[in-house]
């Protein structure tokens, strides 16, 4: 799933600000395929991960309320312009990427 | 003919070994990670046994301090836009709960002591409902909500 995520992160003052849509189904398992009435299988993502100089910084657990093509932002301290951050989801499946991006 | 089939057989061979890979990747991945994922939590079908099921306890006080910016009618309840941002300080974690979703819990973010109390998203609603954020912080557990009146589910299809 390489090229799932778009990323961008910004510094501000003090504070990074991280913006980031990632290509995914989102499946619920609940939805039911149109033509064959049988159930589409659930695949989503349930983790979300941001590294920033080898630290955890957030971690988003997620459940299938989660809309299709996911975005997700959230901000910290502590960063300089420059820096690189580390975005990586996993899903359901076991289906996983990651980014990195350069602090603007 | 012969080279035919030695081409088949390797194909044969290279997908074969590509699948293997995939099912050993499927196979780690999953475990090292889920181990933090709070599936009872994620499953409960009731607001208190989500919020119990993901902090241990259904206690929450209600508080002022946090701001849930999400659309008054959600046209399309498939994706609806949600922030929350807090200003309690020190927040450990910020919960997203749909009160009327069959499974109410949609996202819990955990925060390291650098990450600022705020969080977007866009969050799938079934039918118009209160959105409740929880924000943890130290053993405390505060709540806020607003409803969202949707026009178009965006679960089932």
């Amino acid at each position: 799933m390489a090229g799932s995520i778009k990323i961008r992160a910004r510094k501000q003052g003090d504070t990074t600000t991280v913006k980031a849509l990632i290509k995914h189904p989102m499946e619920t398992g609940l939805r039911k395929d149109k033509k064959t009435g049988k159930k589409i299988p659930a695949h989503f993502i349930q983790e979300v991960n941001c590294e920033h100089g080898g630290e955890q910084v957030m971690n988003a657990l997620w459940g299938i309320a989660i809309s299709k093509n996911p975005y997700i932002s959230f901000q910290f301290d502590g960063a300089k312009k420059g820096d690189t951050v580390k975005l990586s989801w996993v899903d359901n499946t076991g289906e996983s990427d990651s980014i990195e991006t350069e602090i603007r | 003919m012969t080279s035919m089939k030695r081409r088949i057989f390797l194909k044969g061979t290279v997908a074969g070994s590509a699948v293997a890979v995939g099912v050993g990747a499927g196979l780690v991945a999953p475990r090292q990670v889920l181990a933090a994922w709070p599936k009872t939590a994620f499953e409960a079908e009731k607001v208190q046994a989500a919020i119990e099921g993901l902090h241990g306890t259904a206690l929450t006080e209600p508080s002022d301090d946090i701001q849930i910016k999400a659309p008054d009618i959600a046209e399309n309840g498939a994706v609806v836009p949600v922030t929350i941002s807090t200003g309690i300080s020190n927040p450990d974690s910020i919960s997203i709960i749909v009160e009327k979703n069959g499974t109410p819990l949609a996202a819990s973010f955990q925060l390291a002591s650098r990450a600022q109390g705020y969080v977007s998203t866009r969050i799938k609603m079934g039918e118009t409902s209160d959105v409740i954020a929880t924000v943890k912080s130290g053993d405390k557990i505060y709540s806020a909500r607003k409803q969202v009146k949707v026009t178009i589910g965006g679960c089932g299809g």
